[in-house]
């Protein structure tokens, strides 16, 4: 195999383990964005491989799994939306507490569903003249329709955030909720909205395991990717287009390691796999040092909200 | 402030009901009347749905159900190793179950540390090396069945490269990769096992990223270690074979799976189980050959050939007659030095510490 091509074969390999891990991403990326905390994206994420396969089976069509997987998704964070928001429990305590929920949950209603093949799963459609461009072509348009929709919600979601106007009431809710308040946005309203919004894409994280890269039901198969994504958002400064290198570097790390060991370099699995979580310290290290201790983190982050004490 | 508390009691309630909903999939196991049958426990690493190791085990179990209807049998998934086995195993204990498996390595000294509280109950565990009057050891002689597995992948192969997807590089994965390889060799000298670790026993997508990797590598058969489907999923994607492990994963990857080296535990267990009720069980170190037919070959995919599938019945004799095993000599590691002299049978006890690998494999043991 030439140079290029395992460079090639690399880079694909690692937007294909980065898909999942950026659809949670940019699902905590909008609830952080709102100011709320979810360190439930472990157990969203399950919960939507595990009801996006169930429905897959039953009716035959992954696009009704897929679809079962962002209304389980968002059904799971309705609960954290109504813990955090209205009843004003702690964050982390709520996000923990889901994490285990639907670790057990997704493992017990998965459990008659194991050992079975997803009749249609997502496979790669290759777009078309794309491909034909060299190196960017094979990376980025051979893949399935999942990654293709991911590339676009990035697009949207950064058009989202910086250039209209729910967007920028969205970055006010996470920065400084009183403010959009006094603004006339529904704090609380739109806090629910993104809360569900974003277990509805940890949903899809899940789905695209269960019905696209390793199209079957496992228990636990996230493996510990939606810490990955909790961490990535931190790693993404909040920012979509990050998140986005952030999934694809993250992502490649195992792709990267497997070819090594293959062309005889060998490099400890296990510093490989502390990689993400050391890029994220660093970068929280360079950006405390440069913006002399501002991170550009919503500034409401993990706070409750109460009118009347404003 | 009153609509809050019905929210946190109706939270509450929804919570109560799934988790006891969650619960009643369990007790149905174990709500038999328990009148004057014999009450057996199994404790899993995994949960059930791993597809795979523990999977196999409660096989095994449902099966002994099957053939002995007076046994009532109680299983207790995902306990971790450690302090933890030891609580549930001394639970397991009390509860008056006469035999209880253990079925990881790591269970070991906990089996040990509880079978001396309570010497009227019967241990048997899985894969360890220590025994005590009222415990016993048992595993299989599944390398037996990887070499015949890799007779199937060696006479597969176009481009005498075979991937192989290793778990963690202890003695057992170690045995695995040799015997394979010894089997692809026996067929086609020219081959080659290019291994890959992946440090897990269980993440199917990056075991299905380590598969993709031997494949971009020239593989274009694929055999693996753990305990999902991953690898066989990377094969089937690429219109290329493999070799499953554990049990059948031909569903998982119908066009890509030749066969799989598989565990089938249920024998075994009704035998242990019946030896305990008739009272002839004694504690001893079971390592089960293929003669017992407690590891063997899944059936074939339709793409194997009958020349392999013979190839394969002519070594599956020479190991049923107990006159040659897989590690014979003369066998070369991978400096091409002879390790085991010509005619000499490599023992158990070398065989549980292997850590070198055979001439053919490329790839190196992390220490």
């Amino acid at each position: 195999m030439s140079d290029s091509t395992l460079v090639i074969s690399i880079l694909a390999a690692a937007i294909t383990a980065g898909t999942p891990i950026l659809y949670a991403a940019l699902g905590e990326l909008l609830t952080e964005r709102a100011g709320i905390l979810n360190l439930g994206v472990e157990g969203i994420m399950l919960i939507g491989a595990v009801s996006g396969f169930i429905i897959a089976v039953v009716t035959g069509n992954s696009w009704f799994g897929l679809a079962a997987a962002m209304f389980a998704g968002g059904a799971i964070a309705l609960i954290h939306a109504v813990l955090t928001v209205t009843l004003r429990a702690n964050q982390v305590v709520s996000g923990l507490a889901l994490t285990l929920f639907g670790t057990g949950l997704s493992g017990y209603l998965g459990k008659s569903y194991i050992g079975i093949p997803v009749p249609s799963p997502f496979t790669i459609q290759p777009l078309g003249f794309l491909t034909d461009i060299p190196v960017l072509g094979p990376v980025l348009f051979r893949h399935d329709i999942l990654v293709y929709a991911s590339y676009g919600l990035v697009v949207f979601l950064w058009l989202f955030l910086y250039r209209t106007r729910p967007g920028l009431f969205l970055r006010a809710l996470g920065e400084n909720p009183a403010a959009a308040d006094s603004l006339g946005s529904n704090v609380f309203a739109l806090r629910y909205l993104y809360i569900v919004l974003g277990g509805m894409l940890c949903g899809v994280g899940g789905a695209y395991l269960s019905l696209a890269y390793a199209p079957s039901w496992l228990e636990n198969m996230t493996a510990g990717r939606g810490w990955i994504a909790v961490a990535l958002v931190i790693f993404a400064l909040w920012n979509p287009w990050r998140a986005l290198v952030g999934s694809y570097l993250f992502g490649g790390i195992d792709a990267l390691g497997f070819h090594l060991q293959v062309s005889g370099v060998t490099v400890s699995p296990f510093f490989l796999n502390m990689l993400p979580y050391l890029f994220t310290i660093l970068v929280l290290v360079f950006v405390m040092i440069r913006q002399h201790g501002r991170l550009t983190a919503p500034g409401a982050l993990g706070l409750p909200y109460d009118r009347e004490e404003r | 402030m009153k609509s809050k508390y019905l929210l946190v009691m109706l939270v509450g309630l929804l919570s109560t009901a799934l988790l006891l909903a969650g619960c009643g999939g369990t007790d149905k196991k174990t709500s038999a009347p328990a009148a004057e049958k014999t009450k057996v426990a199994f404790v899993y690493v995994g949960p059930v749905g791993d597809a795979g190791w523990s999977y196999a085990h409660d096989q095994g179990r449902k099966y002994l159900m099957e053939k002995m209807p007076d046994v009532q049998t109680t299983i207790i998934e995902s306990v971790p190793e450690g302090a933890d086995s030891e609580r549930v195993i001394t639970q397991l204990a009390e509860q008056g179950h006469k035999i209880i498996f253990t079925t990881s390595f790591g269970y070991m000294d906990p089996t040990i540390n509880v079978s001396k509280k309570y010497p009227n109950v019967v241990f048997m565990h899985c894969s360890g090396f220590k025994t005590a009057p009222n415990v016993g050891t048992y595993f299989g002689r599944i390398y037996q069945a990887r070499y015949l597995s890799g007779i199937v992948a060696g006479k597969a192969t176009k481009s005498n490269v075979i991937g192989y997807v290793a778990a963690h590089p202890i003695p057992e994965v170690i045995r695995g990769i040799n015997a394979f390889t010894l089997g692809v060799r026996s067929v086609n000298p020219d081959a080659k096992v290019k291994v890959i670790w992946t440090n897990t026993w269980y993440d199917p997508a990056k075991e299905k990223q380590a598969g993709l990797s031997l494949l971009d590598a020239g593989a274009d058969v694929i055999a693996q270690h753990q305990d999902t489907p991953g690898p066989q999923q990377a094969a089937e994607e690429r219109g290329k074979f493999s070799i499953g492990y554990n049990t059948d994963m031909s569903k998982m990857a119908p066009k890509a799976v030749l066969t799989s080296a598989v565990w089938n535990w249920g024998p075994y267990y009704v035998n242990v189980v019946d030896a305990v009720k008739k009272g002839t069980w004694k504690s001893e170190q079971y390592w089960g050959p293929m003669k017992d037919n407690i590891v063997g070959l899944a059936p074939y995919g339709p793409m194997v050939t009958e020349e392999t599938k013979k190839a394969v019945e002519d070594a599956k004799q020479k190991i049923l007659s107990g006159q040659w095993d897989v590690f014979t000599g003369p066998i070369k590691d991978q400096s091409g030095a002879i390790r085991i002299a010509e005619g000499t049978k490599m023992s158990d006890q070398d065989m549980l510490q292997f850590n070198w690998f055979v001439e053919g494999v490329e790839g190196t043991i992390a220490k």
